[in-house]
């Protein structure tokens, strides 16, 4: 008796047992799988990056060797970037100085007339918003490229060729878009009791826009200012066009400037090329939680 | 005679006042005033560098001869060529790996987190820096690419940038290595948007991974999933960089596409009607995407 209750409760338990252990085996299996599949992943990532840094620590003779590796690794090319030692880097730092002045206009008037724009559509209610925030759409949805040949026309005919605020203004007509979407979203979650119980109370609609309405949006505020800095220190096309002179390029029209010598200075170039990433790189990971909230919004946009 | 004035007079009046009264809406006058003073400054960016740039540029690309001797131009032949299969595998392709990586990274553990942070690096760095680091890692003689394949086979690799195909090929890698992470990130929200009740009902159901993803992932993310692909294909089309600086639209102009061949006949050729007009040809494809994307984006707060 005890023997057969014994052996009825021993054999699902064996086989419990060994179920166990062929399910653990295939997790470590999975998992390794997973780990493979993620070392792949970090290679295809890293490639185009480690090749960047690799030939800026190279001297420009080991450029031109079919070496994987540095080398002689140093940091001369990064000195000479600092230093504006090389004649296409002889304004670096004041390149540098126009880059930061467009993203810093481009963010504030995205974050200005961006908010501006929303506060009247959405808090005030004016009739016809939708066709506004349509237009913010349908600009949304076209490709910027498309529209740089008559916009660097009309650019000069408005006598604005090789002045950063052509730039700016293309930025910030790009940007804005993005921006409205976004408050407009977000300001939803805001209850509009608030601003009707200060308009009783006899507050002007400016000071419900200062007072109210521009604390309440923080979040999306740095959502949107990161994105608009983001674009307008990447983006390429329309300061390539509009910025001809060396003093009033900024630095990726001076980077772009490089390939045209016949035997680029690969390690110089890529020198620079991280010097001007870094910026974006340390806004990117200092507000990426922000960043992809704003993304996740609603408003999707590279 | 005065009541007949008046009779005369109210109908006008009435309506002014009307408009007027329909035009602020519930707002006082003086806050209407304030309303529209908010609303100008972008009304004015629109009209002044979206609408009269648009116009300018129709007028540009108005005249019918320009696009005889576009579609005549064997350059523009191997251009709208590249352009469709740029956007139909550069964009399938990438949203197809997105979409698989987005469910990559719904897996637990530290590590998983470390990786995402590593992955998103190609969408933090600005484009520019990454797509010349690309063009001199794919050359062909010192790039890093054929260094390492000869390391490895001791043989020659491949000139990646001297022939149309590999050349259209490295440029849709680069576009894809570029974007690939942004879209991840979306779908990503997206799938961490599905509730896990579903998950957990389903495992009790003893649904497979294959059933789950055919039953739950895939009808609550089709949705996402074709914005994010239509908004893609856009994007894509006016994908300057990657064939810019990956190419440069060589060799012998064989691998431009639109956005790049209306910058090159505008400016290196100086044509900028022709430009315009290459760009223009886009608009069949584009018109249709906008107006569906439009409709879709209207209401995606309700979906996303």
């Amino acid at each position: 008796m005890s023997a057969t209750v014994l052996s009825r409760v021993s054999i699902p338990a064996h086989a419990a047992g060994q179920a166990g252990r062929t399910a653990r085996r295939r997790r470590y299996m999975t998992e390794a799988v997973a780990v493979g599949f993620g070392m792949l992943m970090v290679v295809w990532t890293i490639l185009p990056l480690y090749n960047m840094v690799m030939v800026s620590l190279e001297s420009h003779s080991d450029v031109f060797t079919d070496a994987v590796w540095p080398p002689h690794p140093s940091v001369a090319s990064f000195w000479i970037v600092v230093t504006e030692g090389y004649w296409y880097l002889e304004y670096f730092w004041h390149q540098f100085g126009n880059s930061l002045y467009v993203g810093a206009a481009v963010t504030f008037l995205t974050l200005l007339i961006g908010t501006l724009a929303s506060f009247s559509i959405g808090r005030m209610r004016i009739r016809y918003g939708w066709l506004v925030s349509n237009a913010a759409l349908l600009t949304y949805v076209i490709p910027a490229s498309f529209l740089a040949i008559p916009f660097y026309r009309i650019m000069q005919t408005y006598g604005l060729s090789n002045n950063l605020w052509s730039v700016i203004a293309a930025e910030v007509t790009f940007a804005t878009p993005y921006g409205i979407f976004i408050f407009s979203q977000y300001g939803r979650s805001i209850p509009i009791e608030l601003d009707e119980s200060a308009r009783i109370d006899g507050a002007t609609p400016i000071q419900i826009y200062f007072r109210i309405y521009l604390p309440m949006m923080a979040p999306a505020l740095v959502a949107v200012g990161t994105y608009a800095l983001l674009l307008a220190w990447n983006e390429y096309l329309y300061q390539f066009l509009l910025l001809s002179s060396k003093r009033s390029m900024t630095v990726p029209v001076a980077l772009a400037q490089f390939l045209n010598s016949d035997e680029a200075p690969w390690n110089y170039m890529m020198a620079t090329a991280i010097v001007y990433a870094l910026p974006p790189l340390a806004i990117y990971y200092a507000f990426r939680g922000r960043m992809t909230a704003g993304l996740t919004m609603g408003g999707v946009k590279g | 005679m005065a009541s007949a004035s008046v009779l005369e007079f109210a109908p006008h009046a009435a309506s002014q006042a009307s408009l007027w009264r329909h035009l602020r809406g519930s707002l006082k006058g003086s806050e209407y005033t304030w309303a529209i003073a908010f609303i100008v400054p972008y009304v004015a960016v629109f009209v002044t560098f979206v609408v009269y740039p648009a116009c300018y540029g129709l007028w540009m690309g108005s005249s019918p001869a320009l696009y005889t001797s576009l579609f005549a131009d064997p350059i523009y032949q191997d251009t709208a060529v590249n352009t469709l299969l740029f956007l139909g595998i550069a964009v399938n392709l990438k949203m197809f790996c997105a979409l698989l990586m987005s469910g990559f990274f719904m897996r637990r553990g530290w590590w998983v987190k470390v990786l995402l942070m590593i992955y998103v690096l190609p969408w933090a760095v600005p484009a520019l820096p990454t797509f010349i680091s690309i063009h001199w890692m794919l050359n062909g003689d010192w790039g890093l690419i054929n260094n390492i394949f000869y390391h490895v086979f001791q043989e020659d690799g491949p000139s990646w940038l001297n022939g149309r195909w590999l050349a259209l090929g490295s440029a849709i890698y680069s576009h894809i290595w570029k974007w690939m992470p942004f879209w991840t990130v979306i779908l990503l929200a997206g799938r961490m948007a599905i509730p896990q009740d579903l998950y957990d009902a389903a495992k009790v159901d003893g649904a497979s991974g294959w059933r789950q993803f055919v039953h739950i992932n895939f009808p609550l993310l089709a949705n996402l999933y074709l914005i994010c692909t239509l908004l893609s294909t856009i994007f894509t089309l006016g994908d300057f960089n990657s064939i810019y600086f990956v190419t440069g639209g060589g060799p012998a102009n064989m691998t431009h596409v639109l956005a790049t061949l209306g910058i090159r006949d505008a400016f290196e050729l100086a044509q900028p009607r022709l430009g315009v007009a290459a760009v223009m040809s886009a608009l069949p494809l584009m018109i249709p995407l906008v107006i569906i994307l439009m409709r879709k984006l209207r209401t995606a707060e309700v979906q996303l």
